[in-house]
């Protein structure tokens, strides 16, 4: 069944680490709200309107110009287990609210996962493309393109004035959402976060901490994207985010050299630590596996250890959160049995990137 | 830390509420914290959107509350049935049509949220040449009506032929 391959390939092509700036750039993510013209949004679709738009979204996967595009395959949420439902959150190939809220959801994923397009989420169609490293205007890319081929074959909510009809009035207009994914350790670290973060918030861009509770970025990530969707462009709204995150960048870049030059030991002495610690916990819960996991990759990117790729740590962070670790082991586990289970998967992992190394 | 509301499970969601300037601390677990429907900006699935949003929607444009005027009949959207004041608890559009049905108060939200009003980005491809079309007629429709004004009626002729061609366009396209 095609739900087993994607799930037992369990690493998608934004996790791959290759990209430009990957070592601080983790993901580039470009986002399109699109709806029907001929359907009530989804909150208010009745069972049958649903189905219709699904068979209509359907119908398009058959075209030559979609299938000129890549290859891709459908899953009806309806049909998956609540554990894969959570596996594909993880992967970020679906939302929450498409896992735990649509009726009729659906996802079409390209055969990389760098594609995924949600049926009957908030919107009858979100077309997402998630690449590794800082590929913004590469995955707006193919996000236009794949529009342009759904609109060649149905008939969209579009207003002259008010651009792309969405079902949230945060949408409206461009239905875009840019977004990038940042390691900042050492932007934490040197305490200058804040006021970067707090600057970003003042021209029209959004800041979320990922895998953490609350505004604190568990693991130092870091999530930026466009709040303004209406009386911009698109290539506005990318063009604004690409020159904040590339300032970004170059901060972090000198922080790093920064904290080595002025305490290359003592940072040596920090990040080898965490290395040792994911080298030989028995438990770990997901906080400090976060916390650790952004050390060792710290240290890989700075150069400081060696012989372990970025992109494990990418696979790392995905695979020890709660569904993938019960996916593992093949049933429900307690939390402090994941807790085993992730000490135990993150040994193995880094144990047998040595050997291969070797 | 225990969760103060449960005294059972641990405390994993901490923060301070400010109202009318009074501080108050919380430490609650999750299921306590749901109970309470509090939100949390970045924990999943408790931070909505839509509250906040629904602050901003909600916002009756001109209406004081004078004594004397009469009250008007709920605004709702035709088509898919949703009252305005769904719509700005749910911050949400139920169709296509809400967004004509509600236009009289959609530009200051738009405005709020946006900053701006009108759509500069990209057109539908395929749809996009009815749209230009039309733009053009509605163009040339009130170019028209400046010249009956100014009773220029052998201009306004030939602006009256150009549109009755670009209609030609559009119901053949």
């Amino acid at each position: 069944m095609s739900l087993q391959r994607f799930l037992e390939k369990a690493v998608s092509e934004w996790m791959s680490g290759e990209g430009p700036d990957s070592d601080i750039v983790i993901s580039s993510r470009v986002r399109l709200a699109r709806n029907l013209r001929d359907y009530p949004f989804p909150m208010l679709a009745t069972e049958s309107q649903a189905k219709e738009v699904i068979e209509q979204v359907s119908a398009v996967m058959n075209q030559e110009d979609f299938q000129a595009i890549d290859q891709f395959e459908k899953l009806n949420l309806d049909e998956v287990s609540s554990l894969e439902k959570r596996v594909l959150v993880e992967k970020h190939l679906i939302s929450p609210h498409l896992a735990n809220e649509s009726r009729h959801g659906a996802v079409i994923l390209s055969n990389n996962e760098a594609v995924s397009i949600m049926v009957n989420e908030e919107d009858h169609l979100r077309i997402q493309c998630l690449f590794p490293g800082f590929q913004l205007k590469e995955a707006w890319g193919i996000a236009d393109r794949i529009d342009d081929v759904f609109e060649n074959n149905l008939d969209y909510a579009f207003d002259e004035r008010r651009g792309y009809l969405t079902s949230c009035p945060t949408n409206v207009g461009t239905g875009i959402r840019a977004s990038v994914m940042m390691h900042l350790p050492a932007l934490v670290l040197t305490q200058q976060i804040n006021r970067i973060l707090n600057a970003i918030g003042q021209i029209g861009l959004v800041v979320r901490g990922i895998y953490g509770e609350g505004s604190e970025a568990a693991g130092n990530l870091f999530q930026i994207s466009n709040q303004i969707t209406l009386g911009h462009s698109e290539e506005e709204i990318i063009d604004n985010l690409y020159n904040v995150a590339k300032q970004i960048i170059d901060h972090e870049r000198s922080a790093r050299r920064t904290l080595i030059e002025h305490n290359k030991i003592g940072m040596e002495d920090k990040l080898c630590r965490s290395y040792g610690i994911l080298s030989n916990a028995r438990i770990i819960e997901s906080k400090e596996a976060a916390t650790r996991l952004s050390d060792l990759r710290l240290a890989i990117d700075t150069g400081l250890i060696q012989g372990i790729s970025a992109h494990v740590i990418n696979e790392l962070m995905v695979l020890i959160q709660p569904g993938f670790l019960q996916m593992y082991s093949g049933k429900d586990l307690t939390p402090e049995q994941r807790d085993v289970r992730r000490a135990n998967l993150i040994r193995e992992r880094l144990s047998s990137v040595l050997e291969e190394g070797k | 830390m225990i969760c103060q509301e449960c005294k059972q499970r641990p405390a994993t969601l901490h923060f301070t509420k400010i109202l009318n300037g009074e501080k108050t601390e919380f430490h609650l677990c999750e299921v306590c914290a749901s109970e309470k429907g509090e939100m949390f900006p970045g924990s999943p699935g408790n931070f909505s959107l839509h509250h906040l949003l629904s602050g901003l929607i909600n916002f009756e444009p001109g209406n004081g509350g004078m004594g004397g005027v009469a009250q008007e009949k709920p605004l709702r959207c035709e088509t898919c049935g949703l009252s305005y004041s769904q719509f700005s608890k749910s911050g949400r559009f139920g169709c296509v049509d809400c967004y004509t049905h509600f236009a009289s108060r959609l530009d200051p939200i738009f405005r709020r949220i946006h900053g701006s009003m009108e759509h500069s980005g990209k057109v539908p491809q395929r749809s996009g040449g009815k749209i230009k079309i039309n733009k053009e007629i509605n163009q040339l429709k009130g170019l028209l009506q400046q010249k009956i004004a100014a009773e220029e009626f052998e201009q306004a002729a030939a602006i009256r032929d150009q549109i009755k061609q670009l209609e030609k366009q559009l119901a053949n396209s």
